[in-house]
């Protein structure tokens, strides 16, 4: 069973509404003992880094989100559900994340251009996919595959050997981890129709 | 490199797709969910309802079409008109929406759009402006009320403060525009996304697929809105793109 936590947060239904398109059965709860018992664990998000982790700590998930994590279990970061993995993130300040990927998350930097048009931030659309390295999540997706990002932050791996896959707006930023049984995507495979939802079959099939 | 978006804009009233000339005469252009779903195959980059209804008690209908729409394509929606509080953002998220767009609620309340940033993220946050030329000058008024009550803002003032109150997105329509076919404004496009460092979508007037290149170009919008010319199938998503990228713009094909 793949548990998508519901921590008052974040698009949940249109993950959980991918994971049944590709036939998996994934539960939205708001219960961290349903996270405990869950065989894998989505982690999404939308909205800013600190409200974010404040309801994680309210909502109790924080200890089980590192248990799941420790045990093995395939566990998908979302977006912001990535971002909150990482040691801090600069977004209304400095506020701490799960650091269970040592690292920071970084505001885009200002004036940034390409061909005389300043990049806008944050960056909103469809993007390609440049891989430093295959996690088997991402089986069967071609490099330059485009994938939709919402984004003004963006993450910074102490370890660039965590680095899955790179994305160019105006700078090479992260645009996914893989750790051991950890994925995380900026992008979000739930609006990046048949590619995400290749990605999410994937990882629903990840030993 | 990050790609131009096409989104086609669905006008929703009462459950239904319509389609207005310079905000009247409503035409009725089917059904929200499967006109989505066409989009969605033609590949669309986005989709935007706009409920143009929006009076209190028939909020349900937009969030059920939201609902039906994020069951059956996997792409992002926007939605807009009529939302007045955060749990209005709420309801809409949580039915599939990725992002909300305020208009009306900004002008009477800015603090509203820094309320909704810091809440969902400026990512979510787009504020929509009904744009219209003050007749001989070359600025622009901020209209509300689905385009019926002038505010006395400027145009581009106003998109410079909303993104400083954490709008992530501008979806800047222009009222002259609308309709007619003869193209975005392009003037007014290329002042708000000089104005501002966030994303602009013109919107207002598309008629045919050079119009979207001058949308792109010479105006510099990130996004191009259009909603008769796919509607009434003038032409397909796939061949704007087409276009497009023979013309030198980078589309998600």
């Amino acid at each position: 069973m793949i548990a998508i936590i519901d921590y008052g947060m974040g698009n949940l239904r249109s993950v959980q509404k991918g994971f049944e398109k590709i036939g998996s059965e994934a539960i939205i709860t708001d219960d961290p003992k349903v996270v405990l018992r869950a065989e894998r664990i989505v982690l999404p998000g939308v909205g800013a880094f600190r409200d974010c982790m404040h309801n994680l700590e309210q909502g109790g998930f924080v200890e089980p989100i590192l248990k799941v994590i420790n045990e093995g279990r395939p566990f998908l970061g979302i977006c912001v559900g990535m971002q909150l993995l990482f040691t801090d993130s600069v977004e209304f300040g400095l506020y701490s994340g799960l650091n269970v990927i040592p690292g920071h998350v970084l505001r885009f930097p200002d004036q940034m251009t390409v061909a005389g048009e300043k990049l806008k931030v944050p960056q909103m659309g469809w993007n390609q996919l440049c891989f430093t390295r295959r996690p088997p999540a991402f089986n069967g997706i071609d490099d330059g595959s485009n994938v939709y990002f919402v984004h003004s932050y963006y993450v910074k791996p102490d370890d660039s050997s965590v680095v899955a896959t790179t994305t160019d707006y105006g700078i090479e930023f992260c645009s996914s981890i893989w750790k051991d049984n950890v994925v995380a995507t900026q992008f979000h495979p739930e609006k990046s129709q048949a590619i995400g939802l290749q990605i999410l079959k994937n990882f629903a099939e990840l030993k | 490199m990050l790609t131009k978006r096409i989104i086609p804009c669905l006008d929703v009233k009462g459950g239904r797709v319509v389609k207005g000339v310079q905000f009247l005469e409503l035409r009725d252009a089917g059904d929200p969910v499967e006109i989505a779903e066409r989009y969605d195959l033609e590949g669309a980059d986005e989709l935007t309802f706009l409920d143009i209804t929006a009076s209190s008690d028939q909020r349900d209908t937009i969030v059920d079409v939201v609902r039906r729409t994020a069951e059956r394509v996997f792409m992002p929606l926007t939605v807009g008109g009529g939302i007045r509080c955060v749990d209005d953002i709420r309801r809409l998220l949580n039915a599939g929406a990725d992002k909300t767009s305020i208009n009306t609620a900004a002008v009477d309340r800015p603090d509203f759009v820094r309320e909704a940033a810091e809440r969902f993220g400026s990512q979510c946050t787009v504020v929509a402006i009904d744009a219209r030329r003050v007749p001989g000058e070359n600025r622009w008024q901020v209209y509300t009320h689905g385009g019926r009550k002038p505010t006395g803002l400027d145009v581009v003032e106003w998109a410079a403060l909303m993104e400083a109150y954490g709008s992530g997105e501008i979806l800047l329509t222009s009222m002259d525009c609308d309709g007619t076919k003869d193209g975005y404004d392009l003037k007014l496009t290329r002042a708000v996304v000089d104005a501002v460092s966030i994303p602009v979508i013109a919107s207002g007037g598309v008629g045919n697929l050079e119009h979207l290149y001058d949308g792109f170009t010479t105006a510099g919008a990130s996004a191009c809105l259009a909603a008769s010319i796919f509607h009434y199938r003038e032409y397909t998503i796939g061949e704007a793109k087409e276009y497009l990228r023979n013309k030198g713009v980078e589309v998600r094909l």
